[in-house]
């Protein structure tokens, strides 16, 4: 019962208070890059939430069995290999099995390789101390939230686009002042998981 | 020694192995066949991705052809050269096409046309149109806020004086101009078809001459003069079939409105008369 309360908790605050990209500004290169259409958004979102809660489940083991303590310095260099390899695995699995969402995702697809909130998401995992199955909840958390901002800004991104924009402020200006203004909008959330369930993250 | 450096060495060399291992199954496991011929037929391809085929760019239409969904012919800028060049790569004997052009089935300039309002809006054809469909009286007619010029891959039609004109040479027939025009005016034609109606609308005569100062008025002159059968008032809009035309041109001097226009007026025309003439046809 406590652990269930822990990990709706936790599933809250990383869904909505330190929400990766609106509040911990983790992975803006997909988020400003591939929400320009909800399809694709959701796409991207999905595809990352996939890949997080992969990398989280073969990094942890590989981070617990292999390289802690004594070669807990090559964290960032085997994290960055696994995760290379799996988003590699990824776009094999997407280019054979949904073609249209491995065209839509395009350049963006193997950038998920570079996408900060992977590498992130592990690190945060270790660093935190978390067990495996928290690590788990926390990247499934990490990308549903990944994937509702994606949502969200696909929509805004709409009304941009169909409303007169001053010549000087056009494209992508006025997309990263619209990002700031939804991610000021999400610190409304700042404690709430704490307060409704009274335990601390 | 081992455990401080060649043990770390090893457990990155193992991790990457393990990856690639991993990778290579997955590649031979779930490899995509790709057609070789697709590339080469994409080769083939103008690589304007124009959408005139009907499909979803060059590449789309490549990968169509070789699984035989897709005629050989449906490049229209690429024309009969294209069609030949694949024919090649994919052993099928191609004929010939018809090269066709957008025609603009308007002829009213800003002042001709009657605009009972000011439209200060938004400058794009969807979006005047939107309003009343159009700040111009006439709701058939070519607005002159350069949709079409934006669709363009080739840079073959621009608006001058508020009427959208063609470039013929430059033109190739994709009809990426034709799906985005919000009144449905440009038409395209077989490039050989040199006398058009520069006039879509289908209002009576009385109606139409309070709109517009060259819009057909359905008077039937054109019809009665021509003695190929080949033009026809069909809901008081003259309507000429291509299959029958000879473009001889005796309509294009009866028309009292000069919505009839003879593209290749007096022999060969001058390259910037023939493209003003083109677009008001």
């Amino acid at each position: 019962m406590n652990n269930t309360v822990f990990f709706l908790a936790l599933l809250m605050e990383t869904i909505l208070v330190s929400n990766v990209v609106l509040a911990q500004f983790l992975g803006i290169c997909p988020f400003l890059g591939v929400s320009r259409k909800l399809d694709s958004a959701i796409g991207m979102g999905v595809a990352v939430i996939f890949v997080l809660l992969l990398a989280t489940a073969v990094t942890w083991p590989i981070y617990t069995y292999l390289l802690y303590p004594k070669f807990a310095y090559l964290q960032t260099l085997v994290f960055i290999l696994v995760i290379a390899a799996l988003v590699q695995l990824v776009e094999i699995f997407l280019a054979r099995f949904v073609p249209a969402l491995y065209k839509s995702l395009g350049i963006y697809l193997p950038l998920i390789t570079t996408n900060c909130a992977v590498l992130g998401v592990t690190i945060n995992c270790i660093d935190f101390e978390y067990n495996f199955v928290t690590s788990l909840v926390y990247a499934f958390g990490i990308g549903v939230g990944f994937l509702l901002a994606m949502v969200l800004f696909a929509g805004v991104r709409s009304r941009i686009d169909e409303s007169g924009i001053p010549q000087s402020f056009r494209g992508m200006p006025i997309t990263l002042i619209a990002a700031s203004i939804v991610s000021m909008a999400f610190m409304g959330f700042s404690g709430i998981a704490t307060g409704i369930f009274g335990i601390s993250i | 020694m081992f455990e401080a450096y060649i043990l770390p060495v090893l457990i990155v060399v193992g991790v990457g192995l393990a990856a690639g291992v991993m990778l290579m199954l997955a590649a031979k496991f779930m490899a995509v066949e790709v057609d070789e011929r697709v590339e080469k037929v994409r080769a083939c391809l103008p690589g304007a991705n124009c959408g005139g085929c009907g499909y979803a760019g060059c590449d789309d239409y490549a990968a169509h052809i070789v699984s035989g969904e897709a005629p050989l012919t449906a490049c229209p800028p690429g024309g009969t050269a294209v069609a030949q060049a694949i024919g090649a790569v994919l052993g099928q004997e191609v004929g010939e096409m018809v090269p066709m052009v957008a025609v603009v089935n308007c002829s009213a300039t800003k002042d001709q046309a009657v605009h009972p309002m000011d439209y200060i809006g938004r400058k794009g054809c969807l979006a005047a149109s939107l309003l009343y469909n159009g700040d111009m009286a006439c709701q058939f007619g070519c607005l002159g806020y350069g949709d079409c010029v934006d669709a363009c891959k080739y840079d073959a039609i621009h608006v001058v004086d508020g009427l959208a004109r063609v470039d013929k040479d430059l033109c190739t027939g994709c009809g990426a101009c034709s799906v985005v025009c919000p009144h449905n005016v440009i038409s395209i034609n077989p490039h050989a078809a040199h006398v058009v109606v520069a006039c879509s609308n289908t209002d009576k005569g009385a109606q139409t001459r309070k709109k517009c100062s060259t819009g057909c008025i359905g008077c039937k002159k054109c019809e009665k003069q021509c003695e190929y059968d080949a033009i026809k008032v069909i809901n008081n809009l003259a309507v000429i079939d291509f299959d029958k035309c000879t473009s001889c041109g005796k309509c294009v001097d009866v028309c009292p409105q000069h919505v009839i226009e003879n593209c290749f007026k007096g022999a060969v025309a001058g390259p910037a008369e023939d493209e003003a003439v083109a677009a008001e046809a």
